[in-house]
């Protein structure tokens, strides 16, 4: 009958000394789907798979660009990273406004850290089911962010964040040293991968299904979508043509 | 009891009478003839400051002196503030709207730098740039209230990427830059003679900072010869890259007045 009584809001600790509200909503992080971020000494990269809910439907957008210099990637509640993507424009704007000049990464992230913190100290509120990962170019150089619902943050140099990441997490783990030194074109090839580490056998990158945002010193925040990433899949998976181009998926055509 | 909230915590009808609101404006319910006004002109006040680029940085400079309409009345006012190690505000107008934004700006230098985990060689991220840009922002925000401080401002230092920067800010929430500029009197008389040594960019990427500190000099004394709200005793700064040479009591030097005495056409003399 009694499961867990301590789990109906946010601000009771169990007498284990957790908060189960918050540790449920790491969980739906981790029921979205993969994105990875790496920083190299130029350049910040996002990368996601988006999902469908159906065939027929469209991908769940995945990166979202925030101002000139940075963006953020999700996994978990879209309509949660919606409202937090949201502040995190408002804040941008502000601190161009004000005082003339693009807010630092570390800055931003420490301000929705406060704000999904209070969520979880305040009763009848409930913590944010997202995490985020924050990249991007400002005053002091690239960097990566990863911030959790709990509102806890860290400066990452890579990471893998959603469902099955941790096989995306064990290949930039195996690749650390490299990404310092790495270029533009060698940083999204490892996002790519470490993206492809985490997917299910039968499943595959395509343009349809990935997200990629790129920005570096002297370089806009992009998000690459649709046909601009095929190169980068193409170059990334060379071997991608020994097997017969996934049958079935394109829209049947008169050949006359 | 008295059960509507605007009542509580206030002296009772029934024991002190009804409130006497004759002492208010008539905008308030009173009986007084003039609404209630914010600053309409300055009372204590700062005469002019004088600032100029040169290839490394900035040099900006502001006399000691707070008059009270035409009396000398404060001959110790520090006039230029150093906010952090790339960026000086000098102030001219009221002081008292000085010692406000000081006020401020010092407490936005404490939030700025509070609980930064930033890399001690990243230097400071409040640029001169973005403090003239905040400080734009403040003036403008007050006079739309119709509150306005009640300041001519010239905010000297680096940008963010340590180039010299040197912009005005006024009450009215103006602002421009130049390569030489000057509030107040020193528009007028001092402003003229910077532009010799500055015309444009161009030249003031070429002079050295001792020329800009003896035209500054020249300048000030210019000024104490002619601005009756100056003083001898000035302030002066040099915002470089090797951060911020602030002296607050100098004293002009190799005065000549002998120019005084070709003045005609009022004063005492007759002739």
């Amino acid at each position: 009958m009694f499961r867990n009584n301590y789990d109906n809001d946010s601000v009771t600790f169990s007498p284990q000394g957790r908060i189960f509200q918050v540790e449920y909503a790491q969980e739906a992080v981790k029921q979205g789907s993969v994105v990875v971020g790496i920083v190299s000494k130029t350049h910040a990269v996002l990368a996601a798979i988006k999902r469908n809910a159906e065939e027929l439907s469209s991908y769940q957008k995945k990166v979202i660009p925030i101002d000139t210099h940075y963006g953020v990637a999700l996994a978990g509640l879209a309509s949660d990273a919606r409202v937090l993507s949201n502040f995190m424009r408002q804040q941008s704007l502000s601190s161009r406004l004000t005082y003339d000049r693009p807010i630092l990464l570390s800055d931003i992230t420490s301000r929705i850290a406060d704000r999904a913190q209070t969520n979880t100290q305040q009763y009848g509120r409930r913590p944010y089911g997202v995490g985020l990962l924050i990249a991007g170019v400002d005053a002091r150089g690239p960097h990566l962010f990863e911030f959790q619902p709990s509102g806890v943050t860290q400066e990452m140099v890579a990471c893998g964040i959603g469902a099955r990441s941790q096989m995306a997490r064990t290949y930039l783990e195996r690749n650390l040293d490299e990404f310092e030194g790495s270029s533009r074109e060698e940083l999204i090839r490892h996002a790519l991968r470490s993206l492809k580490e985490s997917l299910a056998q039968d499943k595959e990158l395509t343009v349809d299904n990935t997200s990629l945002g790129i920005s570096g010193i002297g370089e806009d925040f992009k998000l690459y979508e649709g046909q601009d990433i095929a190169e980068f899949l193409e170059t990334t998976f060379e071997n991608k043509e020994q097997e017969p181009a996934a049958g079935g998926e394109g829209m049947e055509v008169d050949d006359s | 009891m008295n059960h509507f909230p605007v009542g509580w915590g206030r002296p009772r009808d029934d024991v002190y009478g009804a409130y006497n609101p004759s002492y208010l404006p008539q905008s308030h319910g009173g009986t007084q003839a003039n609404p209630i006004t914010h600053t309409q002109s300055p009372i204590v006040t700062g005469t002019s400051v004088l600032a100029i680029k040169y290839k490394d940085g900035v040099v900006i400079a502001a006399d000691n002196l707070a008059s009270y309409g035409s009396l000398a009345r404060f001959t110790d006012v520090k006039r230029l503030k150093q906010f952090n190690r790339k960026a000086v505000v000098g102030f001219g107008g009221d002081v008292s709207d000085m010692q406000y934004l000081d006020r401020l700006l010092n407490s936005l230098d404490v939030e700025e730098n509070y609980g930064g985990d930033a890399p001690a060689e990243s230097g400071p991220h409040m640029s001169a740039k973005n403090l003239h840009a905040y400080l734009s922002k403040v003036m403008y925000k007050r006079r739309s209230d119709f509150n306005p401080l009640w300041n001519a401002m010239l905010v000297a230092g680096l940008d963010e990427s340590d180039k010299p920067f040197l912009a005005y800010a006024d009450l009215l929430g103006t602002t421009y830059s130049s390569p030489s500029l000057a509030t107040g009197f020193g528009a007028h008389l001092a402003q003229p003679i910077m532009r010799r040594a500055v015309p444009n960019e161009a030249a003031s990427r070429e002079l050295s900072k001792e020329q800009a500190v003896e035209c500054i000099k020249e300048c000030m004394k210019v000024l104490f010869y002619r601005d009756a709200r100056s003083m001898p005793v000035y302030s002066i700064a040099v915002i470089d890259g090797k951060g911020v040479d602030l002296k607050e009591d100098e004293k002009l030097e190799n005065q000549s007045w002998a120019f005084a005495e070709q003045i005609r056409g009022y004063g005492t003399q007759t002739v």
